[in-house]
């Protein structure tokens, strides 16, 4: 078996020390290794955005990025997006507008959405509609999650 | 029964109770499921469309490093072709194993062969690629009406027809053929002042939920097996596992996960029964997850079919007669939902004279699985752009023929029962009202096409627990898995009765050894049964609970009332007392309360709907944009309006997907090419305008609020509708789903 790397990143603020093989993904080592099992896995191969994360203030598919290529850099994801005692705008206009049915996808849509709102704090719905054509919901016909973004960046 | 009153809760937009944990990301889904000492199980998967399996040797796949077991079909009790009764009718056992590991033929890409189990998914991998398996390749049969020849490949041997209760002497690829005859079909087309016939064809196409099938397993010493997984139904895992292992359902716990997506896929089980039988062989839990390659050919898509619809109308705009023919691929084995597209095609509508002919036919693709109103969208499409074209003759409002024919109370469907209550008429006149139809329509290359559909939606089997708690809120337990939002559903369907708030509801949804049995999560059935069964559960509290108050007050229970949230003495003391402080002295008078309701109720009521596109043809590409979208549907009572309109938007896009874009794409020795979501090409919310989602109420008499299902039917008349709207962009009629951009650049006679 191959021999593991020592990786140290930071994740949600936290500095995260963690071995990984290196054909492992950030997906499977932020699930796997370090249970963070809000990223989840529909395709594998960036076509879906659910394992959607943010890698030093960029958007990325997490499945498309090696565990190994986060040495030093910062990691966000959706387990460190709310307070303790409140959540972010976002996931409180994605709960207000019922912007979620089954779920799957809502952590890499939240995740996309506060990418898109951290360099656009006020997007048309054209915008929105054209920064999330990478996250794919299968229930919503995406009507109320672009009005929940719509919310959300109003209510910033 | 439909109790007409304001209501407190029902109607209202609450925040859903897992909200919090799914915006979290700590909502716990089937692949999130950890357990000590987990193996991990991959499938090897067929690369052949047909073929004999002539010997599987796993012998080097078994030697590799960090494997720990390796099963096949061999390792499957023997299922000789007998029938197991699976609570959604009679299934072939041999059928049902063999689509889990095929044991003598192979009948599509991707059916299961071998499974192993490694210290990790990598491995396992890796090791399926040791597995030696021997094919006799077979010419496969790919499309419908070429399995239906005489001379055709045969996938089983011992395939007989079976029509109308007579079974065939020779083996056929046609399973089943099913006739409904009304009336007098050949008098009616000879009143008829036209006539109108077409071809009708449409694609396969997948549920396309975002999550892969998932399962964990693990054998205890002591013979107990237990499940964790995403599903449908959890009892319906239990019980399709029991069959395919031979094992009682006494043994089997089957813990429902949180689900992501599911639209009719995840009822059927592909990879639980392997999880099970890895977890035996290795004595260790072991994990089996699915990539998107291995959902699109390895788990069910719903079915390609070729529809004939002939209607006739009086020049007054009354239809007279209806024919329809319609010919449904089942996949690799038998079970295409032709039946209910029997029973929906024709249902908008009161006509006296029918005639419509089903077959069921086995072709060399994954065998077909539920999808949303499974069936009557094949159906639909053909019908209603039949309508539309004798509408469009008659030179009579496409809405306003609709209503001349509306089916309402009363009358009879071809397939046999009388509506109760209907709402269809009402979802006509409401889009036919929307400022969206009368808004002008008329440039180059727009058009606008409306469309109706029916789903006879289901009831079912449902158990509900209510624990209540002494601080006045109640914990309730369910067993229908929550894809959509059902725990809010079910839950202000108890608050309402007890006159609590939405929020002081703690719904859960738990095991199959912890809840009476529930159906799965389908037929539109889940607010409308489990939503049934919840209120009787409060109902059967709300009964304890005056027996406790009328015990505090020394009076008869007969003189206790309760409204609004309050018990009062009636006739004698005037005493009151809350829902809430009562909750705070169960333990002074007689214990804790618990509230059962169980219900299998007949009345689901079918529901309608009818929208309205507006489009844009692309000249140049072929390219057909959706600028406007109007969905309406009777909804019988919104108990959770924000989570109705989700149904419809949701089930109208997916229709939009299959009408435009979805489709499963077969080379020659019949792979499917376009195995990713990259290529199979859903839509995006770039592709879509808002869905403006109007509900209708007419209440369902068969529920205590008036509630009909609502997920189905807004898949049901997109397709027609944008085919319909296309004509009138351009006008030219197109009969072949999806309506793509190279179908339309044919079409136009542009390539």
């Amino acid at each position: 078996m191959a021999r593991k790397s020592h990786v140290q990143t930071t994740i949600n603020g936290e500095t995260v020390e963690f071995l990984c093989e290196s054909r492992q993904s950030l997906l499977e080592v932020l699930r796997d290794e370090l249970h963070l099992t809000g990223a989840k896995e529909g395709c594998n191969n960036g076509n879906c955005g659910a394992c959607s994360v943010i890698l030093d203030g960029r958007l990325v598919n997490s499945c498309l990025v090696l565990g190994v290529e986060t040495e030093g850099k910062s990691v966000e994801t959706i387990e460190g997006l709310a307070e303790p005692d409140k959540l972010h705008p976002i996931q409180d206009a994605f709960l207000e507008n019922a912007a979620l049915q089954c779920g799957i996808c809502t952590p890499g849509f939240i995740m996309s959405a506060k990418a898109l709102l951290d360099q656009n704090p006020n997007p048309t719905e054209h915008e929105i509609r054209y920064w999330l054509a990478g996250n794919l919901c299968r229930c919503t016909g995406y009507d109320k999650i672009v009005r929940a973004v719509l919310d959300a960046a109003a209510a910033k | 029964m439909t109790e007409n009153k304001e209501y407190k809760v029902v109607g209202t937009r609450p925040i859903r109770h897992d909200g919090v944990d799914k915006v979290t990301g700590r909502a716990l889904y089937g692949a999130d499921f950890q357990i000590a000492g987990l193996l991990h199980g991959r499938v090897l998967r067929s690369p052949h469309a047909h073929a004999r399996i002539l010997s599987i040797d796993t012998s080097r796949a078994e030697a590799f490093p960090g494997v720990k077991g390796v099963v096949t079909a061999q390792d499957l009790p023997s299922a000789e072709d007998r029938i197991a009764d699976l609570g959604e009718g009679a299934v072939n056992l041999k059928h049902l194993c063999d689509n889990i590991l095929a044991s003598d033929k192979v009948l599509y890409t991707g059916h299961a062969v071998a499974a192993v189990a490694a210290t990790s998914p990598h491995i396992a991998e890796e090791a399926c690629k040791l597995i030696d398996v021997e094919y006799e390749v077979l010419p496969p049969v790919l499309e419908v009406r070429q399995a239906m020849e005489p001379d055709a490949p045969l996938l089983h041997e011992t395939l007989k027809t079976t029509s109308m209760g007579e079974t065939a002497d020779e083996p056929s690829n046609v399973a089943s053929h099913i006739q409904h005859t009304l009336g007098d079909p050949e008098k009616g087309f000879a009143e008829a002042d036209i006539i109108i016939e077409r071809d009708f064809v449409t694609g396969t196409v997948h549920q396309g939920y975002i999550e892969p099938h998932n399962a964990t397993a693990h054998f205890n010493q002591d013979g107990h097996l237990t499940i964790w997984c995403s599903t449908q139904g959890a009892f319906t895992v239990r019980e399709q596992v029991a069959e395919i292992l031979q094992y009682p359902i006494s043994k089997i716990k089957v813990v429902p996960m949180e689900i992501g997506g599911g639209f009719g896929g995840k009822i059927s089980v592909y990879i639980k029964p392997v999880a099970a039988l890895l977890a035996k062989k290795t004595g260790k839990p072991v994990k089996v997850l699915m990539n998107r390659t291995d959902v699109f050919e390895g788990t069910g898509p719903t079915p390609a079919s070729y529809v004939r619809v002939k209607m006739g109308a009086t020049k007054a705009g009354k239809i007279t007669a209806a024919e329809a023919y319609l010919a449904f691929e089942g996949g690799a084995y038998p079970g295409s939902p032709v039946g209910p597209g029997a029973m929906c095609i024709f249902a908008p509508y009161s006509i006296e004279n029918v005639i419509i002919d089903g077959y069921d036919v086995v072709v060399n693709k994954p065998k077909t699985a539920p999808y949303r109103a499974p069936g009557a969208p094949n159906a639909a499409f053909g019908s209603e752009t039949v309508i539309d074209e004798l509408a469009e003759k008659l030179d009579i409002d496409p809405l306003e023929f609709r209503l001349i024919n509306g089916a309402k109370e009363g009358d009879r469907r071809a397939d046999g029962p009388v509506h109760p209550r209907i709402g269809f008429i009402e979802t006509v006149e409401a889009a036919k009202a929307h400022p969206h139809y009368t808004a002008p329509n008329g440039k180059k290359h727009h058009g606008r096409g409306v469309a109706s559909g029916y789903w006879f939606n289901i009831g079912l089997e449902s158990s509900v627990t209510i624990n209540v708690n002494s601080d006045g809120t109640i914990n309730l337990i369910e067993g229908s898995t929550d894809i959509g939002g059902t725990r809010a559903s079910i839950a202000m369907q108890a608050a309402e009765v007890l006159g609590i708030p939405a929020e002081s509801v703690n719904p859960s949804v738990v095991d199959t050894n912890s809840v009476g049995y529930t159906a799965v999560t389908g037929g539109s059935r889940t607010t409308y049964a489990t939503g049934y069964a919840a209120y009787e559960a409060a109902q059967d509290v709300k009964r304890k609970m005056i027996e406790r108050a009328a015990k505090l007050w020394e009076v008869d229970a007969s003189n206790v009332q309760f409204e609004d949230g309050v018990f009062s003495s009636i006739n004698g003391k005037e005493e009151q007392i809350s829902f809430r402080d009562l909750c705070g002295q169960l333990g002074q008078t007689g214990g804790p309360v618990v509230g059962s309701g169980t219900v299998n109720p007949g009345g689901a009521g079918g529901a309608y709907a009818t929208h309205v596109v507006d489009v844009v043809v692309d000249e140049e590409t072929g390219k057909v944009e959706i600028l406007r979208y109007t969905a309406v549907q009777d909804a019988g009572k919104a108990i959770h309006p924000s989570y109705v309109e989700g149904q419809i938007q949701g089930g109208a896009v997916q229709g939009i997907g299959w009408a435009l874009n979805e489709e499963y794409i077969y080379n020659d020795e019949g792979t499917m090419t376009n195995a990713s979501f990259l290529d199979y090409r859903m839509p995006t919310c770039l592709d879509l305008p808002m869905i403006d989602a109007v509900i209708v109420e007419v209440p369902n008499p068969g529920h205590p609020y008036g509630v009909r299902g609502v997920g189905e039917v807004p898949i049901v008349p997109p397709m027609a509708a944008i085919a319909n709207a296309i004509y009138d962009a351009i006008g030219i009629r197109m009969t072949e789903l999806p309506m793509s951009p190279d179908r339309l650049l044919k079409a136009m006679g542009k390539i």
